[in-house]
């Protein structure tokens, strides 16, 4: 069982569903990363989703962008996420680790390369988010060869059939975008997302995530009461955004820990 | 020869374009290809776009034969196709006339657009304005200052005209916010995406409504010199109103097309924009896979332009295709030969081009001098150029 799969079941047996905290790599200093990540192993973090940093970020909100900007300040590409995903294993080797981003910097080191290098750098899951299961035939091979998981997003317009067709590929978990918008948005509707996984379970069998305008507590319980993994990412940007270098990781561990404390 | 017949079902040139968007996407653009699909089978939707192209834009455009330019150059015949006499003042009203008609086809009220130089930006409010629709258009902030004209143009055909602050503040920062628009307003918007790239069923439509300038001038070199031109030419930024002339060509034996890129400063000093001539790597950017400016760790490059609309690192995946089964060819002239190419043209034949046609023309005038009297270059004069003459002013050390 790999890590992702050793960790829903892990959950499932607790009782409780996953805290999927969101990082861009390299944000706001590349030699901050892997000290932010075991911070939000600290808080509770169940699986990290990490950003991989990107020059035009066209599904990410203000936030997200802005992380973004900050890593490419210091030129961090995909070889150096890799090298801190790599990093933070030496000292944690539970803690699942989906890179999220986008699919040129994949594409330009290729795609079977790619993969090598990343399991060998112990990532587990990879999510491409311009990468719909149409184009992604040879990436979700070359990562399954090496026993990654491509993960994909479902969104709210997606319509049953690709749901269906997504089901049959995904690995890991699915990750379901929470509303129509961006990263960051604040028009999420708890009912609609409720209604929303109910229904995708009668044809998706690995854990559902939900992502996208989630910002606290409070949403983090609501949707947790359906899906099995909540993803929560510009919230925790704007708190490296506020803190110090000093102060980063202390307050992400503080703020995962009472996002944490909402999924059990 | 076999009959050219891309893209296939799923928007693959070859091993370029398909749809590379966030799920949220994709059941639009399945929408878009579906409703597509089925206006392209309706004669009354080409009926009422040809209308349009009639009446309100002024098709056809005349194809004109620049004498003087030609006897000076002392090769070639060249000929302009007039794309700069339209509505509006440039090719980019042809696609988005096509656009707005399949918008009220898909009963939305809201259009969006990205632009560049402003002229599709412009054509797009003028359409929304023409068939009662919201409009609003991203403009880098960068390209606001340089084409000032035409965003008050945009402004009096009442449009919105955000500008957008991310990244190098130009083209492909305006088609990402306009993405990250059409991704919240998905239900209310239609996004009339302003060149022949992005993803399928995108870079297809584009192509077919900008057609119409390659399927006139087939019709009107043999009129004029009884024969089709040797060489077929277009500026190239996204690549619409090159693919727009060459496409209707494609099939025709003996006919050479060219594309022309900036070259900026020079493709040795990499300040350019120029993804084929400098022979960029393939990449994935705004929803296809094409040629595409980019570094190492796969972020894209910032390109320089004199020219704000040819300032953009990738190109549409057609163009990409034709370059690699050799059908069409890709060079570049630097911002220092189109302008003095724009000086020529405003001198020597009484028309002022836009800066991005000024591209083509500039190659015009070095391939001319190397071919026969009696061959003839086409040349697509693809906009007019009094939206740009404040920064020639500039350029000159004047201000207006
Ligand atoms: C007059 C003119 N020509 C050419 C272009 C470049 O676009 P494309 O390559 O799509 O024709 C533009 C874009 O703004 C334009 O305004």
């Amino acid at each position: 069982m790999n890590r992702i799969a050793a960790t829903f079941a892990r959950l499932k047996a607790a009782g409780e569903k996953a805290m999927i905290p969101f990082i861009t790599a390299g944000d706001p200093h590349p030699n901050l990363t892997v000290d932010l990540m075991h911070g939000l192993v600290d808080g509770g973090a169940d699986i990290i989703e990490l950003g991989i940093p990107f020059s035009d970020p066209m599904a990410d909100g203000p936030v997200i962008q802005r992380a973004s900007e900050r890593a490419l300040v210091h030129k961090v590409g995909l070889r150096d996420v890799l090298a801190m995903v790599k990093t933070f294993r030496q000292s944690n080797q539970t803690t699942p680790v989906v890179l999220m981003g986008y699919l040129n910097p994949v594409h330009v080191i290729g795609y079977p390369q790619f993969a090598r290098l990343a399991a060998d750098a112990g990532v587990d899951g990879v999510l491409t988010v311009d990468c719909p299961p149409e184009e992604a035939v040879e990436l979700s091979a070359a990562l399954e060869a090496v026993n990654l998981d491509p993960v994909f997003l479902i969104a709210p317009t997606t319509p049953e059939a690709r749901v269906r067709e997504i089901a049959r590929l995904a690995r890991g978990y699915v990750y379901y975008v929470s509303l129509k918008g961006v990263t960051g948005a604040g028009n999420l509707d708890i009912g609609d997302v409720a209604r929303k996984i109910a229904a995708l379970r009668q044809f998706i069998e690995v854990p559902i995530g939900v992502g996208f305008g989630i910002r606290d507590a409070e949403t983090t319980r609501a949707i947790a009461g359906t899906a099995d993994a909540v993803v929560v990412g510009s919230r925790l940007v704007q708190e490296i955004e506020s803190a110090t270098p000093e102060t980063a990781r202390e307050q992400l561990t503080r703020l995962v820990a009472t996002l944490k404390a909402a999924t059990r | 020869m076999s009959q050219y017949d891309f893209p296939d079902a799923r928007g693959h040139f070859g091993p370029f374009g398909g749809v590379y968007v966030a799920e949220t996407l994709m059941a639009a653009l399945d929408e878009l290809k579906a409703e597509y699909a089925r206006a392209k089978a309706d004669p009354a939707f080409w009926q009422e776009f040809n209308y349009e192209l009639k009446h309100f834009v002024g098709r056809p455009s005349p194809v004109y034969h620049a004498k003087r330019w030609s006897e000076l150059l002392g090769g070639a015949q060249v000929y302009l196709k007039r794309e700069d006499l339209n509505h509006t003042g440039a090719h980019k009203i042809n696609n988005a006339i096509g656009q707005a008609l399949l918008a009220r086809r898909m009963g939305k009220k809201r259009v969006i657009a990205e632009t560049g130089a402003g002229q599709h930006g412009v054509a797009t409010a003028t359409v929304a304005a023409r068939y009662g629709m919201e409009c609003v258009v991203y403009m880098g902030a960068e390209d606001i200052k340089r084409q000032a004209p035409n965003v008050f143009r945009m402004k009096l055909l009442g449009a919105t005209v955000v500008p957008v602050e991310s990244g190098s503040k130009t083209l492909k920062d305006a088609l990402n916010e306009a993405m990250r628009d059409w991704v919240t307003n998905i239900d209310s918007t239609f996004y009339i995406l302003g060149t022949a790239a992005g993803p399928h069923p995108y870079p297809m439509l584009v192509r077919d409504f900008v057609s119409v300038i390659g399927e006139e001038a087939k019709v009107q070199m043999p009129e004029m010199i009884g024969r089709q031109p040797d060489v077929v030419m277009a500026c190239v930024g996204g690549g619409s109103n090159a693919i727009g002339t060459f496409y209707p060509y494609i099939d025709v034996p003996g006919v050479r097309l060219l594309g022309v890129e900036p070259a900026g400063d020079g493709l040795e000093t990499g300040r350019h924009a120029a993804p084929l001539a400098s022979n960029a790597p393939v990449g994935v950017l705004h929803g296809s896979r094409s040629y595409l400016m980019q570094d190492e760790n796969g972020q894209i490059i910032e390109t320089h332009s004199i020219s704000a609309g040819l300032d953009y690192p990738g190109v549409g995946p057609e163009h990409s295709w034709l370059k690699d089964s050799g059908r069409a060819d890709y060079v570049a002239v630097t911002d220092a030969e189109a302008l003095a190419a724009f000086h020529d043209c405003c001198r020597l034949e009484g028309i002022i081009p836009a800066l991005e046609s000024s591209h083509a023309l500039a190659q015009a005038v070095k391939l001319a001098p190397t071919m026969a009297k009696d061959q003839a270059i086409l040349v697509t004069l693809s906009g007019r150029g009094d939206k740009d003459i404040n920064t020639v002013a500039g350029l000159m050390g004047l201000t207006l």
